[in-house]
């Protein structure tokens, strides 16, 4: 236990949201926006989604060819490094597994690249298996381009830093490299749980 | 893109309170002697822990606003509706009493004096902090390259940090402050009187070809306006940098 701040009561969350809560985390109920530079906006005519290797682009659709896979309807509980949770959030989205079907790699991990050069990496099995999506709607709306949209990376288990927005494509890595926070003394691998926040957490 | 050289963990360690100053009625700066802070740069926060009786802890991260050749280490709060932790630091903490700080963080909004092309700071409310922290980096590294604010507050009487901007103003190289009062302006007020907006952006900013630093910090709405504002003058993306706070109950 830390310090003791005298005369600090706090406000707790209820019970129940108390055991969805990771380590050092708070409730809100608005959803605050985070980023690095303007806003892109990019008309959806101009945008793709690009597979790629370190070498070779290996597939890409267009937003009506990605509209057009199949996606599903996502309620997950994401995580801001800056301290706040938010709990039952909704999404609509496609899942990576969906984009790397029948692609051949023999990646360990991905970098999600971003409009405006921003990345993020993350192990290739933490993108596989339902736990990430490329997701295009939020609570039931087109998702605004603040939060990320037309389309952002949802990797709800890991800090939220790691759901790039504005994503654009997925580099297959056959080594781990770090991203753009993760160059500025944030954690490689982000997991809200083990309140992995910065460097060496 | 710099890449950081990697470094150990980030440790929580005390700082005492040595002094408190009440900016605004909402808006306070807790000095802090900290004995083992391993420096900052402008632009960096930290993170503040308070831990209750019963063990319970909270933590929120506040931009740092002492410059890095202060001895001591500044945060100047605003006291949320509702902010759990905000609402200790602004109304409860007093002289004499310890936080529990972690830090530095962040690395990308950041300016050193010692960086080329002139300074644009955009802030609104207490989105000042972060770009007090580079005006004041500024002042004490004796930087010369032009440096201009453009404020947006409230009213006069919200204006964080009002004498000291202005004895910057006054000062030799001191940087150009433009301030704007959105809600009321005080009797005789020649200033602006609106929202920042495109045409008060092309009136303050400075020329795309003087290739300035912008670093722009307040509200989410404002730095999505301001940012983009900025991009539609020319300013290229990667070189506007951006710090929000939404309405988080911080």
């Amino acid at each position: 236990m830390g310090y003791i701040s005298r005369g600090f009561r706090g406000k707790r969350a209820s019970d129940r949201e108390d055991a969805r809560l990771p380590p050092g985390q708070y409730l809100v109920d608005g959803f605050p926006v985070l980023s690095a530079g303007p806003t892109p906006h990019t008309p959806l005519d101009e945008w793709t989604f690009a597979i790629e290797d370190e070498t070779t682009q290996l597939r890409t659709w267009s937003w009506e060819q990605f509209r057009a896979l199949p996606s599903e309807d996502i309620r997950v509980d994401i995580h801001c490094v800056t301290k706040w949770s938010k709990l039952d959030t909704t999404w609509v989205g496609v899942s990576i597994d969906t984009l790397l079907e029948g692609v051949e790699h023999h990646a360990t991990h991905v970098l999600a690249i971003s409009e405006g050069d921003y990345t993020t990496n993350l192990p290739l099995e933490d993108v596989l298996d339902g736990q990430a999506w490329v997701a295009f709607a939020y609570d039931g709306q087109p998702l605004e381009a603040e939060h990320g949209g037309p389309a952002r990376l949802l990797v709800p288990h890991l800090y939220f830093w790691k759901s790039a927005k504005w994503v654009r494509g997925l580099r297959l890595m056959d080594h781990d490299e770090p991203g753009f926070w993760e160059s500025y003394g944030y954690h490689i691998y982000g997991d809200p749980w083990r309140e992995q926040r910065y460097a060496g957490d | 893109m710099a890449r950081a050289a990697v470094r150990g963990r980030l440790n929580w360690t005390l700082g005492e309170v040595v002094e408190l100053i009440d900016e605004t009625p909402r808006v306070r700066t807790i000095f802090l002697e900290v004995p083992e802070w391993p420096g900052h740069r402008a632009g960096q926060h930290v993170d503040v822990r308070l831990t209750a009786e019963d063990g319970y802890q909270a933590q929120r991260s506040y931009s740092i606003a002492s410059a890095p050749e202060d001895g001591r280490l500044a945060i100047t709060v605003e006291r949320l509706p509702d902010g759990e932790v905000s609402e200790y630091l602004v109304g409860e903490l007093r002289r004499g009493d310890k936080l529990e700080l972690r830090g530095p963080i962040g690395g990308y909004f950041v300016w050193e004096a010692r960086s080329d092309g002139p300074l644009l700071l955009v802030a609104g409310g207490s989105g000042i902090v972060p770009l007090m922290c580079m005006l004041r980096h500024r002042r004490a590294s004796d930087g010369t390259v032009g440096a201009r604010l453009l404020y947006s507050s409230r009213s006069w009487d919200e204006v964080i940090y009002r004498d000291e901007l202005e004895r910057l103003a006054a000062g030799s190289n001191g940087p150009e402050v433009i301030h704007t009062l959105t809600r009321s302006q005080p009797p005789g007020w020649k200033g602006y009187a609106r929202r920042v907006d495109g045409a008060m952006l092309a009136e303050a900013a400075w020329a795309t070809a003087s290739m300035p630093m912008t670093f722009v910090c307040g509200p989410t709405s404002f730095v999505e306006s301001v940012a983009g504002g900025l991009v539609l003058l020319g300013y290229p993306s990667n070189t506007v940098k951006t710090e929000r706070f939404g309405p988080t109950g911080g």
